[in-house]
């Protein structure tokens, strides 16, 4: 059964060159150097941060990828995990946040 | 077909894994550079039945090398100084019956002896024979053998899932065994040394920071301390490549492999400085070879034994490569002693 989401495309994702290469090759310098080696921040730390992205943007191809990172990196499945609620955690902060807003207006509201 | 010459014909199939064909690619020659370690597998039979085994050992199998294979092996080392280490693998190798003697005869023969050891063992003991095992760190110790046994990682998870329920919490208490007698005390020069194999079809993580890592946790965790960590890559043969096969992993593995080749690693391939003996005394350039039953030839094409040993004759010899290699040459490499390349 096919759907939008399909695991063999990951691998295409280079083809996003096709109709603009200069922009594409320009892409993938700046990630590579981001995301695949240590700087400030190791390599490993880096996979954790992209996995919790990837949940907190429900990328399945970034999931899929930073997993498998994250465990080449070294990362067990705890601390994967708790990256995950990482994610989850500032989503729902983020959300309740704006409710900061939410009082400010509803005080405009109640004369 | 043996099951072995059939997985080898699947590989040789695949071109594109076509290991020799990437060495020409690159203009890379990989001779042998020595014969410094003489690794013997003298037993296919074991207490565990792990999931990546390359041997497809358990506590079923009957292979083990006769009295005359363990005397021949003695007498190369004899004979040949500059063979400086015997490295006694299987299958779990202290569950053949002269494991102990062959030890100790290498040991008098001033050799660096290594013992693959899967730690419950000492627990478990002779699947078959029911002996009792429990005397193994008092007989490395006294015999100052390098122990080197597999744990996949600090944590109950990944290696049971790897190597079988129980296996961690076996593995724990083994360790503390060895840590009582010395072995990976700072200080008694009896090195106990780690292994860490992926749980999955994917690369080992950097070897150092791995090394940190489990220190830090084995001290904190469970007062267990080793000296040094080596990351090995899972070859797809054998019981790993059936693993892969079932869930439909195993191009995607090769091909990980194949895009992950690096020259440096290339170079340090194990198969330069090791002979692999098998139990009935074939000779192969390394023990993933041994078991796609892949003989090592001498230049004429004639197979290698250690019944009509000639070091020269085995030194000169064209390393017999394939698919699998693509194992060893992958990221940081990977080889019995750990990482091949910075």
């Amino acid at each position: 059964m096919s759907s939008y989401y399909e695991p063999e495309d990951l691998k295409k994702f280079a083809d996003i060159g096709e109709h603009a290469k200069k922009l594409a090759d320009g892409f993938f310098r700046y990630y590579g150097e981001v995301t695949g080696s240590d700087g400030a921040l190791s390599k490993r730390e880096k996979a954790l941060i992209a996995l919790a992205v990837s949940h907190a943007m429900k990328c399945p191809y970034c999931i899929d990828a930073y997993t498998t990172q994250c465990l080449e990196t070294g990362s067990n499945p705890e601390q994967m995990m708790e990256a995950v609620h990482v994610a989850a955690a500032m989503q729902a902060g983020i959300t309740l946040v704006h409710s900061v807003q939410m009082q400010n207006h509803l005080r405009k509201m109640v004369l | 077909m043996s099951v072995a010459a059939v997985q080898l014909k699947v590989v040789q199939e695949k071109s594109k894994y076509d290991f020799d064909a990437v060495l020409r690619r690159r203009g890379i020659e990989l001779p042998p550079l020595a014969i410094d370690t003489l690794q013997v597998n003298v037993s296919k039979i074991c207490n565990q039945v792990c999931r990546h085994c390359h041997v497809d050992a358990s506590p079923t199998r009957t292979e083990k090398m006769a009295p005359e294979g363990i005397a021949k092996c003695l007498e190369i080392l004899e004979r040949h100084r500059q063979i400086a280490k015997l490295d006694i693998t299987g299958g779990a190798p202290e569950l053949h019956p002269q494991f102990d003697s062959f030890v100790e005869r290498a040991v008098a023969l001033d050799r660096r002896v290594m013992v693959r050891h899967n730690l419950t063992v000492q627990l478990d003991g002779h699947p078959q024979t029911k002996e009792n095992k429990e005397y193994l760190p008092q007989f490395f110790a006294k015999n100052r053998v390098e122990v080197i046994s597999s744990l996949p990682y600090y944590q109950e998870f990944f290696t049971d899932a790897q190597r079988g329920s129980g296996v961690f919490k076996k593995s724990m208490e083994a360790m503390k065994r060895l840590n009582e007698v010395g072995y990976g005390v700072e200080g008694s020069g009896l090195v106990l040394n780690l292994i860490y194999n992926p749980v999955g079809p994917y690369l080992p993580a950097p070897q150092a920071g791995l090394e940190a890592d489990y220190k830090r946790e084995l001290k904190t965790r469970f007062g267990l301390t080793f000296n040094s960590l080596y990351t090995i890559t899972n070859m797809p043969i054998n019981r790993f490549k059936l693993h892969l096969d079932k869930t439909g992993q195993y191009e995607a593995y090769m091909e990980k492999l194949l895009a992950a080749f690096n020259p440096a690693a290339a170079e340090g391939v194990m198969c330069r400085s090791l002979i692999s003996v098998s139990y009935d005394g074939r000779i192969y350039d390394c023990d993933f070879n041994q078991m796609l039953e892949m003989d090592a030839v001498d230049r004429s094409g004639r197979p290698l034994t250690i019944f009509d040993f000639e070091f020269e004759r085995a030194l000169a010899r064209p390393i017999r490569f394939d698919g699998h290699c693509l194992g060893c040459t992958a990221g940081a490499g990977s080889s019995c002693g750990g990482a091949t390349a910075a």
